[in-house]
């Protein structure tokens, strides 16, 4: 990151993720995964617009709450019904 | 862990600053999950160019430039020159505009790309009006739609005209690929880019991407929306390799399009009798569209 205009490029270039956008805050619902219940579909993973679902070594699901906005697609296509939307508190 | 059906490479960036439920940042993850990271993107004003966010950040990670409405297929044809001139032969060059942005003002440039057979891809993420400036009437917003420059207010004011049929516009070009497909679908859609990527000459998408802001349903419903339009025939899913057509899916059993339509808040002021000439319209282009397939399949190579 720049820490000044000087240390920024002449012509515009884009030099820095999107990711340092916190769009966690927009969240008024949070989905939770029941672990025990996923079989590893990765139907919520493929759908997710915001990137905010994560596959981790062990191939089961992980939520980026930094990022996810709370749509509730996953829940919506979720085959099992193991995602839950839970209030925001 | 079970089997992933699109490509794992994530190529897009979290943190974009698009609607909750965003169909078209949807479009763009898979349009990038098939190309790779050898792909230089260029985008007209459109929903893609606020996704960002502020300077200097970027929610790709490939190079994105950012140019004026109307210039995104020229643009991408003076990428794909100057990486020409360079000897650089394994980028991809896409042109990334909303429906607005292809439909109505970039239409000209995308006809001389076309024409001339430049060596790109272009995709029109379709979210049937202008969503990024507060949803205004597009040359692809559908028959009976609300918008907020087609109020309806008491006087029934909707859109009267059909959907400017893209896909027909770019198949009069003499193109070697054209295709529709929908965020609904993945694996479709990364299959028919596989499929197109290294052939020679213009290639064009049309990609179905709802939009929950602009089309006034509940954010989670983005893939049911995406389905119900395929099983509607709404929205069919078709490609046109030099001239011929063919359906890539069909559905099992067709749904009447008011399925479709009361999900949505942009057509609930639609009466029985409207709602009657859309199943019409979408009927007739369904057959029309099968005709296509069944006459054309003699040109096959």
């Amino acid at each position: 990151m720049a820490k000044s205009v000087e240390d920024l490029p002449y012509i515009p270039l884009m030099s820095e993720s999107s990711a340092v956008n916190k769009t966690g805050v927009w969240r008024v619902i949070k989905p939770i995964v029941d672990q025990e219940e996923c079989n590893q579909c990765y139907i919520c993973w493929k759908f997710c617009p915001d990137v905010a679902i994560h596959i981790d070594e062990e191939g089961s699901i992980l939520i980026d709450y930094d990022h996810c906005k709370g749509c509730g697609i996953c829940e919506a296509v979720c085959p099992k019904k193991c995602i839950e939307m839970v209030k925001e508190e | 862990m079970g089997k992933l059906t699109i490509p794992q490479e994530e190529l897009m960036n979290s943190g974009h600053i698009g609607c909750l439920g965003c169909g078209g940042t949807l479009a763009m993850r898979y349009l990038l999950k098939a190309l790779g990271k050898r792909t230089m993107i260029t985008i007209p004003a459109c929903c893609i160019a606020i996704m960002s966010g502020i300077y200097p950040r970027n929610f790709l990670k490939v190079p994105l430039l950012d140019v004026a409405f109307e210039t995104t297929a020229a643009s991408a044809s003076g990428i794909r020159a100057a990486l020409d001139a360079k000897g650089i032969d394994d980028v991809y060059v896409v042109g990334f505009g909303g429906d607005g942005g292809t439909a109505d003002i970039g239409i000209q440039a995308l006809s001389g790309t076309a024409e001339r057979g430049d060596n790109i891809i272009y995709v029109m993420y379709d979210n049937e009006a202008y969503m990024n400036t507060g949803i205004q009437r597009s040359g692809a917003t559908p028959f009976g739609a609300w918008t907020t420059t087609t109020p309806v207010g008491t006087t029934g004011d909707f859109k009267k005209r059909p959907k400017k049929n893209m896909v027909e516009i770019m198949v009069a070009h003499d193109i070697p690929y054209a295709a529709t497909a929908s965020v609904a679908y993945p694996e479709d859609f990364v299959k028919k880019v596989m499929k197109a990527k290294d052939m020679d000459g213009t290639k064009f998408f049309h990609v179905f991407s709802p939009c929950p802001t602009g089309w006034r349903y509940s954010p989670e419903m983005t893939i049911q929306i995406g389905v119900l339009a395929f099983q509607t025939t709404v929205f069919p899913m078709y490609e046109v390799e030099n001239g011929v057509y063919r359906v890539t899916k069909k559905p099992a059993k067709r749904k009447p399009v008011a399925d479709y339509l009361k999900l949505q808040g942009r057509f609930k002021h639609l009466d029985d009798e409207t709602i009657k000439i859309i199943q019409k319209n979408v009927d007739r282009n369904w057959e029309m569209l099968l005709a296509k397939a069944e006459f054309t399949k003699k040109f096959a190579e």
